[in-house]
């Protein structure tokens, strides 16, 4: 258990990627199976069971902490099992008590075989026990492990990219093995340390390596030819792959992981094929693409409402065919895969899936023509991919492009900054911006007041935030921008400052929806702020009203 | 529960704690006629009162702060020394916090009243060790009034750091301290670790230090880093620079490259503090009591009962009230009860 405790504590920590990478890689090495398969369990899907701690330890702790104490302590630590590690009396081997417990700490794979299969009676009397063997650092790593994911900033795809590098693999190979594989993950180590054979997926669906397609840039169209190109619409949903074998199909999301289970009516509509097929997952209404936000709703459920599938179905639109039964077709020049997949689509003919239709042209001019329509016609861009490529995993050079359509622009006022993190911890980095209210009577607000005192001019009203962005300028700008901030601060809030508001960012974005969650009524999709308009009066910067007149109805294509 | 008779002579007023036979305020807040100040920390020790009296330490770091006429009149009482104001016999006594600290030791009316400013119990280097004064009443900080908060052994956390500046080479670490003791003791006890490569100290931290080393105490090489020079990024890694709390996400750490961030406090106890901070290397180093020894203290001065101020006053109280103490908030405001 201490080495993984070590790690949890490096890894909270820790905010450059590559240092946790290598904490992780390091970790992977040094330590022996099974303990280090339980812990990229923990890391990444999590281990096959979880107690309800929650439940668990205040009742446990009832008899060692008065209770007004623990309430006090639990309030200002702010986490249960953190709370716990802390005020567990030291009952080790040389720490001050009676009833010293001189047996060594429990490794992480005792951890995992003592609780998953104790009766549920015996788990405080065994936690209490394992508790006692354990330091600080010990018992907090103990409690996040059985509490299920112990969130300590690592991803599932970041403990699989530390363990390319750790045995000098592919990651798109772990991934590809991942799903044919459980903790503790011997097979997989076996296989990563050179032991034994890649593990056989047998008759379990497992994930392929997705193509990834770059934006396209002004230069890359010297070197392309319309009649080598393919041109579909792009989709704003999630990129997802299906896989479905002998039975069972799994949902995957592009980075592999298994969302099967928050959409259940895709599976139902592939669990009896054979076949890899790649796709956009939307919500689609009546033929209608649903706003990306419809699609959020759905996302992260482990239960699904029948209301939740009423009023938000789930759709998915083909893009590709990887594999038709067991055939691979990966290596089959696009052209070829897409008449496979429509003559498969005809046969199969599985519910809630369609087509992605192919956009026809003949001259760049054309598809420059069609591109400057999509926004009118609620489209998020183009997909350009060449007509001989075959499926690649991960992001190959000259294959696939996205041409997203050209963002929108406004002018708005920065209200709050915020420190960033990492490198720009010194740098208030992070940027709160607003636009003036001009819909309704204004509200009393700080902003509202900000605006009366700091304007030479009359304030339009009351400024209402609309997003936040911390890219787009330069790191020139940011140092600029950094000591405006500074010089201009109305007031503190921990690391969030309130700002003068004077300075006018123009922001780019790709849409605005109307959002329940900020006090605009409106979100920004993707911002970034374009220019700083340090010429500007923040009197000028645009209203409500002009941000609310962006929002689109859905697509209908 | 009927108060003590000693809140009859000794009470709260908006400038601070009240000693009325006597006249004067303890750690007031606002200038006052007459003032006792228990250390150096500016929370504690502010300018402006008409005199002041204190340990010769004490009376040293305020006119290095804040200029040698920064009170009307001083009066120095070493440990043990006893004065007497109005009929109140006033003596200072070590509490252990940083050099100088004193806690305020009154009898009146055949009550003595122990104001412990701010104290530890753990060993420092750097400063006299708490000493216990049996007394009626107990005026006891709360700064980690927490069961949570149990800080580690200070020497342990020192060897640490060392061990991270020599597995890291390349990189600089930047410890953040507080300006007045936390930076004495960490040099203290990193150069007990063994570690006897110059330290770099920002140069908020380098005035107090001095007059530390005024006082007997060896810290080796130090070397102050101009603040307005742009500095080579380069000179800086594998060794160790020292600043004030604030600075290490400042503007002032940019000329170091990837710095190894640390911040030695007792609040590195929690994770969540840590992350705040986006500290890389929490090292758990207090100058006030924890938990065990906030209890452990109040029991050992026999007091009947217990004035809890500023902290986490609300926990000491449920605990003293568990414990058969008879205990109350003093509400002093202030006080800052995030600094260590």
């Amino acid at each position: 258990m201490q080495p993984f405790a070590k790690l949890l504590d490096q890894l909270a920590c820790t905010q450059s990627r590559n240092r946790k990478i290598a904490l992780l890689a390091d970790y992977f090495t040094a330590t022996p199976d099974p303990d280090r398969g339980w812990a990229l369990a923990a890391l990444s899907d999590g281990l096959p069971y979880s107690l309800p701690l929650r439940r668990i330890l205040p009742e446990l702790m009832a008899g060692t902490v008065d209770p007004e104490l623990y309430r006090l302590s639990r309030d200002y630590v702010g986490d249960t099992a953190e709370t716990v590690s802390l005020l567990w009396r030291d009952r080790r081997k040389g720490a001050a008590s009676a009833t010293g417990d001189n047996r060594s700490p429990p490794s992480i794979s005792d951890v995992v075989m003592t609780f998953g299969t104790a009766p549920r009676d015996c788990v405080p009397r065994l936690l209490a026990e394992t508790l006692d063997r354990l330091d600080i650092s010990g018992r907090f790593a103990l409690l996040k492990l059985l509490a299920g994911a112990p969130r300590v900033g690592v991803s599932a795809r970041l403990a699989k990219t530390a363990l390319a590098i750790a045995f000098e693999h592919e990651v798109g190979e772990i991934e590809e093995v991942w799903h044919a594989v459980d903790p503790p993950y011997r097979e997989l180590f076996g296989w990563l340390t050179g032991k034994s054979a890649k593990p056989d997926p047998g008759s379990r669906p497992v994930f392929r390596p997705l193509m990834l397609a770059h934006p396209i840039e002004d230069e890359d169209w010297a070197r392309l030819d319309p009649g080598e190109l393919n041109a579909e619409w792009k989709w704003d949903g999630i990129r997802v792959q299906i896989a479905a074998i002998g039975g069972h199909m799994r949902l995957f999301s592009r980075t592999g992981d298994d969302i099967s289970k928050s959409f259940p009516e895709i599976a139902s509509a592939f669990t009896r094929r054979h076949c890899v097929v790649d796709g956009e997952l939307l919500v689609v209404r009546n033929g209608d693409v649903a706003p990306f936000n419809d699609l959020q709703q759905r996302l992260n459920r482990k239960t699904v409402s029948a209301r939740m599938l009423r009023d938000y179905p789930a759709h998915v639109r083909l893009y590709d065919l990887l594999f038709d039964a067991g055939e691979d077709l990966r290596g089959l020049p696009f052209e070829e895969r897409r008449k496979r997949l429509a003559a498969w689509h005809e046969n199969a003919a599985p519910p809630l899936t369609d087509l992605s239709a192919t956009v026809r042209f003949s001259s760049f001019e054309e598809l420059s023509a069609i591109w400057q329509g999509t926004r009118a016609d609620g489209i998020e861009g183009l997909m350009l991919k060449r007509k001989s490529s075959p499926y690649l995993a991960g992001r190959p050079k000259g294959h696939w492009w996205k041409w997203k359509r050209a963002p929108l622009t406004l002018d708005c006022v920065l209200m709050y900054a915020q420190r960033g993190s990492g490198k720009r911890s010194s740098f208030y980095s992070d940027y709160t911006f607003g636009v003036w209210r001009d819909d309704g009577p204004a509200t009393l607000s700080l902003e509202a007041n900000y605006g009366s005192e700091t304007d030479a001019h009359a304030a339009p009203g009351e400024l209402v935030p609309v997003g936040k962005a911390y890219s787009g300028f330069t790191d020139e700008e940011l140092r600029k921008l950094d000591r405006f901030v500074r010089t201009n601060t109305l007031q503190r809030f921990g690391p969030v400052r309130a700002v003068a508001p004077t300075l006018v960012l123009e922001v780019a974005f790709d849409a605005v929806q109307f959002s329940t969650r900020h006090k605009s009524g409106v979100a920004m999709r993707f911002p970034r702020i374009a220019r700083i308009r340090w010429d500007k009066p923040a009197v000028e910067a645009d209203t409500l009203t002009t941000i609310k007149a962006l929002i689109r109805a859905p697509a209908t294509l | 529960m009927r108060p003590h008779r000693a809140s009859r002579w000794l009470y709260p007023r908006p400038e601070g704690l009240y000693c009325e036979p006597g006249g004067f305020f303890i750690d007031p807040v606002r200038p006052v006629d007459k003032s006792v100040i228990t250390h150096g920390h500016a929370d504690h020790a502010r300018r402006g009162h008409g005199a002041v009296l204190a340990t010769p330490e004490t009376i040293a770091i305020m006119k290095i702060r804040y200029g040698e006429a920064c009170a009307g009149a001083f009066q120095e009482a070493a440990y043990g020394e006893a004065t007497a104001v109005g009929g109140v016999r006033i003596g200072l006594a070590p509490a252990g916090h940083i050099l100088g600290s004193a806690q305020v030791v009154l009898d009146y009316d055949g009550s003595r009243v122990v104001i412990s400013g701010d104290y530890k119990r753990s060993a420092d280097p750097t400063c006299s060790p708490f000493e216990v004064v049996p007394c009626d009443v107990f005026v006891s900080e709360a700064t980690f009034a927490l069961p949570v908060f149990r800080h580690e052994p200070a020497g342990r956390e020192a060897s640490r750091l060392v061990e991270s500046i020599r597995q890291q080479p390349a990189r600089t670490h930047l410890l953040g301290v507080y300006g007045l003791g936390k930076c004495q003791r960490m040099i203290a006890l990193i150069r007990a670790a063994g570690y006897d490569a110059p330290i770099h100290l920002h140069g908020a931290l380098v005035a107090l230090t001095e007059f530390y080393a005024s006082q007997g105490f060896e810290f080796g090489a130090l070397q102050p880093i101009a603040t307005d020079a742009r500095t080579n990024r380069r000179d800086f890694a594998g060794s160790l620079v020292m600043c004030p709390p604030a600075a290490i996400a400042d503007r002032w750490s940019r000329r170091f490259e990837d710095p190894v961030t640390a911040f030695a406090s007792g609040w590195m106890r929690v994770r969540g503090r840590a992350l705040q901070r986006g500290v890389e290397l929490p090292l758990i180093v207090s100058d006030h009591a924890d938990w065990p020894e906030l209890i452990a203290t109040i029991e050992q001065t026999g007091a009947e009962e217990v004035w809890v101020t500023h902290g986490r006053e609300d926990a000491l109280v449920h605990q003293l009230s568990l414990m058969g103490i008879p205990a109350r908030a003093l509400t002093l405001v202030g006080f800052d009860d995030e600094g260590d």
